[in-house]
Parts: structure tokens; sequence; C-alpha cells
């Protein structure tokens, strides 16, 4: 289906990472934002709460915080809007109960991180990429998920239109895991007319209300969803549950319930993933990485170039499913893979593991608080190419 | 590519006059523009810096690593940024609020009292877009052209006026400055260029025809924040 035009300010605007991520939820045809202001990440609930009376109806609600947050828009994907809740380190670690519940409920939604440094409150305004295993595992129980990273306001808008289809698709909340960088950086931002922007479609019960069962998988393990209250029986719990919806309590139902999570987002993630490649065939060393740093580590790959070495680059739009098969054809192919990111080894261990000792894998790690300096990547490469 | 580099202190707009120079160059001059800006918890009354690069091709590394252009509009501003540009560079300063400086090694050095005229304006809050059209008019970076067309939609719909004029006056007093005033009536300000005594007391006025606009107490000034546009 298409774009509501009324939600889709076409044309080209100026626009940082923040204002660029809620006019994609908007364009995408989000109509409902709980959140608690935090920076980096409160000019998205700013923009979104300034545009929402202008598009046709909507709300926005700022909550007492960010569990009430993550909670409501559980609720009002289940009324029948697509909602999206917006936050970072701090509020991300407090919605990671309600997240699992939401996986649990196998409800569409979009959560967006502007990562800052951490632990803790950490540094409010500066960057930090030290999210992302907590994206991965920050809720308890076994799942999976998908998380996206963009490098720019042009792909804060674009991937948050990406992030909702997702979301849609496999009916589980879809993180759009951004930095600071990316958040206050501003950038051309060209919103296309709304016949040009294809949206996934609920996937909506049409059958007889009383033969519906919230939970009964389709083929693709995807159940159908009904708006709560609409005329169809419902029932939905954080408890393992069966077709109906019901707690059921026992190990059968367990991996019944908890194999199908995993396996409709495992068994597609080849599906799911987006990666961007550059001048990888025949190269020495790739660098692999996402976000903000893959703009950092260009000068430093354009300088090893320009040395005549065989620099290829890789950048993970999709972090969660991991790229994974992939990066294990890759590095059978390179001598060496170079990961800079903003914390001390996280996608690098996923990455060291797809290796699997086909490539050396070097870390290039940075705390937080500013990005790498180029010199630093560029001494990574080298160290590939030993 | 230009890396730019303006600075002042929080409140003077300083990322707002960034914010239109980035968006002049990228909605209207065809180019591409990427602005990132220094940002603290503390804001208004401390150092801080828009940087801007503006290039013909797609911006890939975001950062301003070298400035061939720094704006300086407080003292702070000028002793963290000032010498931290390229040899052939230019540099823009407040003349009232710069005033110890070295002469710097640069290639161009240019002073506008811009708060100045923002306050005979009637708003000292428009002394960033003073600023702006004296970036303009000593830059080639912007077209005045597209500078024109980016600020109405980017200012409050109730100060586009006012921010039009402060842009003018600010152009002109550049032109002026450069000799390039087309009305030759015009007083020609004395040059400014090597810069060795532009901020120490110089009393030029931008032009006799300027209107003696009331003058801002600051009983204005604080309280209208001028909100982001697009």
């Amino acid at each position: 289906m298409k774009a509501d035009p009324r939600g889709v300010l076409t044309g080209a605007h100026y626009l940082d990472g923040d204002h660029a991520a809620a006019e994609g939820g908007l364009a995408a045809g989000c109509r409902f934002l709980a959140g608690y202001p935090i920076t980096p990440s409160t000019e998205v609930a700013e923009r979104f709460a300034a545009r929402i009376p202008k598009v046709g109806g909507g709300v926005f609600i700022q909550m007492e915080d960010e569990l009430a947050s993550m909670s409501a828009i559980l609720g009002g994907a289940w009324a029948g809007k697509k909602s999206m809740t917006v936050t970072s380190g701090p509020g991300f670690s407090l919605m990671m109960e309600n997240l699992g519940l939401g996986i649990m409920m196998e409800v569409p939604t979009v959560i967006i991180n502007v990562q800052r440094g951490g632990p803790s409150t950490g540094l409010p305004t500066l960057p930090g990429q030290a999210d992302m295993m907590q994206a991965r595992w920050g809720s308890h129980g076994d799942y999976e998920i998908i998380a996206i990273c963009p490098s720019s306001p042009q792909e804060a808008f674009d991937y948050m239109i990406t992030a909702f289809n997702f979301s849609e698709k496999y009916r589980v909340p879809t993180l759009v895991m951004m930095d600071e960088c990316v958040g206050h950086m501003t950038e051309k931002v060209v919103i296309p007319p709304a016949d040009e922007i294809e949206l996934t479609p609920r996937k909506e019960y049409t059958g007889p209300p009383e033969e519906y069962l919230p939970y009964l998988p389709d083929k693709d393990m995807i159940p159908w969803m009904t708006k709560a209250g609409d005329g169809t029986r419902f029932h939905t719990t954080g408890l393992t549950h069966d077709e109906k919806g019901y707690p059921v309590m026992n190990a059968d139902c367990q991996e019944t319930l908890v194999r199908r999570l995993i396996d409709k987002i495992r068994k597609n993630a080849d599906e799911i993933a987006i990666v961007e490649e550059e001048e990888v065939d025949g190269a020495d060393v790739v660098l692999i990485s996402y976000g903000i740093s893959s703009r950092v580590a260009i000068p430093a790959i354009e300088r090893a170039r320009r040395e005549g070495l065989k620099v290829g680059s890789l950048r993970l739009v999709t972090v969660w499913p991991f790229p994974e098969t992939r990066v294990r054809e890759l590095a059978k192919n390179v001598k060496a893979l170079v990961i800079p990111e903003m914390n001390y080894g996280q996608i690098y261990y996923e990455i060291e593991r797809c290796a699997a000792g086909n490539a050396r894998t070097i870390l290039v790690p940075h705390g937080g608080g500013w990005v790498h300096d180029v010199n630093d990547v560029y001494a990574g490469i080298k160290e590939g190419l030993k | 590519m230009n890396e730019i580099r303006i600075s002042g202190f929080g409140g003077q707009g300083i990322i707002k006059c960034g914010y239109i120079v980035g968006k002049t160059a990228s909605l209207f001059d065809g180019k591409f523009a990427t602005l990132t800006q220094s940002f603290g918890p503390e804001a208004r009354g401390s150092a801080c810096s828009a940087q801007v690069l503006v290039d013909d091709e797609p911006i890939r590394y975001p950062y301003v690593t070298t400035p061939d252009t720094v704006v300086a509009m407080s003292q702070e501003a000028y002793d963290r940024f000032g010498a931290d540009i390229t040899q052939d560079g230019t540099l823009l300063i407040d003349e009232d609020l710069v005033k110890s400086l070295e002469p710097p090694k640069v290639g161009k050095f240019y002073s506008i009292p811009a708060t100045r005229i923002a306050e005979q304006l009637g708003l000292r809050l428009v002394a960033n877009i003073v600023m702006f059209g004296f970036f303009t008019a000593m830059t080639d970076i912007i077209t005045p052209g597209a500078a024109r067309e980016a600020l109405p939609s980017s200012v409050p719909a109730r100060f586009v006026e006012l921010n039009m004029k402060a842009f003018e006056q600010g152009y002109e007093y550049g032109l002026a400055v450069l000799g390039k005033l087309p009305d030759g009536g015009e007083e020609k300000p004395e040059e400014t260029k090597s810069g060795a005594n532009a901020g120490a007391g110089s009393k030029r006025e931008a032009g006799s025809k300027k209107a003696k606009g009331k003058s801002s107490s600051g009983k204005n000034t604080g309280k209208k924040k001028a909100t982001q546009g697009e």
C-alpha cells in the first residue's frame, strides 16, 4: 500500500537526523508516539508533537517515564495504530522489560535509540555506539529482533519507513539504533511523494470473527492481527501462550512459541539483511562498520587506497539479525576484517565469530564521546595488511 | 570543499546561522552541505560553534578538520577557534565582541559590528543574520540570491521582514568593505583587511543611510527566542 499523503512532507528539506526520523515515522503512517524526553533524542518527539496535529489525526503523549512509554506504544499498536517511541541509553534500559512484552505479544512497533555515551547517564550530549548488544539481548528471555543503523539524516528518514515495514511484516518491535552524531547532524533530506513510498500493511485478520485465533501462525510463521475491541475475541499476554492467546505453562507450548518467535526472524535473516559494499572484490582488507563510524572511516580507507592498498568496505545497515551469511563469505576471501566501533567490542565479536578463523579480525575501539581519530582507523587497516 | 566554523556564545543564534548557511547551499545553490554542532548542556552564555561543510560532491566524512572560513562572534570563541584556520583562509569577526586579537595569519580578515547593527535594527537577536549577510558578501561559498530564498523559511514568520533587513545590512556592509557597493554615492568605509586595528575600538558605521533603530536595552532580547524552522 502507498503512504497517506497527509503524513508525507514531500520536498527537499534541511533537517537533522532526529527531525528526519520523526518525518520518516509520519510518512510510514505512525500516528502515535509515547515518549519521555531524553538528550539527544528529544528532537524526534518534539518534531512529532508539532507535526501530528497537521496530519489528519494522531496523538503524542509525554509519559511519566520510559516504562510507561513502551507500554503505551504496545497498546497503541493493539488499538490499530502504527506506534513508536524514542529514547537514549538510560531510557532504553527502562524499556527493556516491556520490549520483551512486545516481542512476546508480537506487536509491530518501532523504537528509536539515539545512542549517547554510557554506562548509566554517561555523556548526555555526546555520541556512543555501545547499546548494540543491549539492542540484541537487553530484554530477558530468548528472542530475535531487528535493528537498523542509519548514518545520515536522509537514511534516518528512509530507514524509519523500512523499520515500520519490517515491524509489520514480521510482527516484531524494530529498533532504529541511531547515534548522537547522526541525530544532530543536519543535511538535505529529500522526501518523495506519498505514492512513491511503499508501506507494508498490517497483517489484518479478515475471516469470520468467531473463528479468530490471535496466535495461529500463517505459513510464513506470522499470525494475523486484529484491533482490540473490534469484534473478534481477543486475548494477549506476556505469559507463554497457545494459539488462543491464553497462558499455557508447559515445555511443549514454550518450545512451539519461542521457536517460532526466533525462526520468523532467523529464517528470514538473509531477506532482512541490508548491507552496502564498496570495492570488496579483490580486497585484502575489508572494513566493517555501521552508523556514524562508517562515515568517519572513509578518509582512512581513501588514504589507504591512494597508497595502492586494496581496501573494501562493508557497511551494516541492518545489524540485527546479524548479516551472518555475507560476513562468513567475505571472511573466506580477505586477509583481515577491520572493525571500528564506538565501544570496546560488541559487533566485533559477532564478526569474529562469523570469520571463524578464516580472516583476522581487528577491533578499532573508541569509548564514545567523540568519533574515531581517522589515524586510528588507518592504523587498523595497516595492521590488517601485515 | 569549504570547511566553515561559525562560533560565538550560546544564545546568539550561532547554530541557526550555520543552519541557514547549510540550507542555502544545499537547497538553493545546488550544492551539498553538512552541519554539525558542538553541543553541550551548558547552552546559553558559553562558547558554542557550528561546523558546515559545503561541497559540489556528496559529503561523506562529515566533520570540519581545518576550517578555511571562521566566523567569531565572541572573544572566547575567537580565542578558541581564531587560530585554527588554514593560512589562506577567511576570518570574520564581530568587532565589538572580539576586542583582543593578535593579527591572525590568514588570507583575509574582515570585521563588522554585527551586534551593534542588529541593535540599531531594534533586536540584538538578529546579529547572527547580520553576520550571515556579511558572510555571504565576504566569501564565495553561497550566492546572495540563494541566501534570500533560504532565509524566510528559516526564521519565525513574524520576524521575516526584520531578518531580511538584517541580512541586507550585513551584506551591504560587506560589499562596502570590498568596495563593491553598486550605489556610488555610498560612503566607503575604510579597509579592515590586514586587520591590525580592526577590533580595537574601530568606530566605523556601516553607512550613513542606516536607520537609527531604537537601541535594544535587553528587554527584547532574552525572551524572543527564535524557533527553528526548516
